[in-house]
């Protein structure tokens, strides 16, 4: 049952992120891209975090791609489904990624066996996440506070209409 | 058939590699910053199965930050994009060669 529902969300995912590549419009892009993260979050579930499923969810499929939504329909992009196909770059692209993808399946593949999975949805995930968050890792936890500030503002100055 | 740890790597791969191929072949800004996101998800699914393998939740956390992260790369490069679009008139990486030797 558990390796059935891994080649489900898996091919899934591979299948949105497919689509991201391949569709001209920037739509259709954007919705593919929503695919294919609802499909690693099912994957999450699968590896017992289920936290991070519901966080991916919530800010990936929920904000994030509201914000993408909304610039794609908020610019003009019409002009990118004429653009002629470009076989040079196609075939550099796909020759790069190809031999990064051999590259990391060959290493991976060293790693046969030797490590076993944690039961399966024995774990209170969120407890143990919240222990973590608030004691080890409490330092990040506060910069990353400042991070979102940061950005904030460099949104709403960048957005502002006299820019230098 | 068992699923293992390289399962899961190789789907990371195979996912980080579509966003290398969107990366080196699209021409416009907002999808080459999705393939960006997808390669970023990539990334986060590795963490995650690391996570349950070795049995230590830390990865999750990494992931945590990571999600929280891309959130505030995603608002500020949209903003940046945005810009472009008012100087430029468009979304293409060609009209961005004031650095080009």
């Amino acid at each position: 049952m558990e390796s059935l529902l891994f080649w489900f969300f898996t091919f899934g995912m591979l299948l949105g992120g497919i689509g991201v590549i391949a569709n001209r419009n920037p739509i259709a892009s954007a919705l593919s891209l929503v695919i294919s993260i609802c499909f690693l979050a099912g994957l999450y579930l699968l590896l017992n975090a289920f936290f991070l499923a519901a966080i991916q969810i919530i800010v990936y499929a929920g904000a994030v791609m509201v914000l993408f939504l909304f610039i794609v329909m908020l610019l003009d992009l019409r002009a990118e489904a004429k653009r002629p196909f470009r076989w040079g770059a196609f075939f550099v692209a796909f020759v790069v990624a190809v031999l990064f993808f051999v590259a990391i399946a060959r290493v991976t593949h060293s790693m046969k066996d030797r490590f076993v999975a944690a039961p399966f949805g024995n774990s209170d995930n969120i407890t143990a996440i919240g222990n973590l968050l608030f004691t080890r890792y409490l330092l990040p936890f506060e910069v990353t506070s400042l991070l979102l500030l940061v950005a904030m503002i460099g949104a709403i100055l960048l957005s502002k209409k006299e820019l230098k | 058939m068992n699923i293992g740890l390289q399962h899961y790597l190789v789907a990371s791969a195979a996912l980080f590699s579509l966003g290398l191929f969107g990366i080196i072949f699209r021409r416009n800004l907002i999808v080459i910053f999705m393939c960006l996101e997808l390669m970023l998800n990539a990334s986060n699914l590795t963490l995650v199965a690391f996570s349950r393998f070795t049995q230590h939740i830390d990865g999750q956390i990494f992931v945590f930050f990571t999600i929280t992260v891309a959130a505030a790369e995603v608002a500020v490069g949209l903003a940046l994009v945005v810009a472009i679009f008012r100087i430029k008139g468009n979304g293409k990486t060609e009209s961005l060669k004031e650095l080009k030797f």
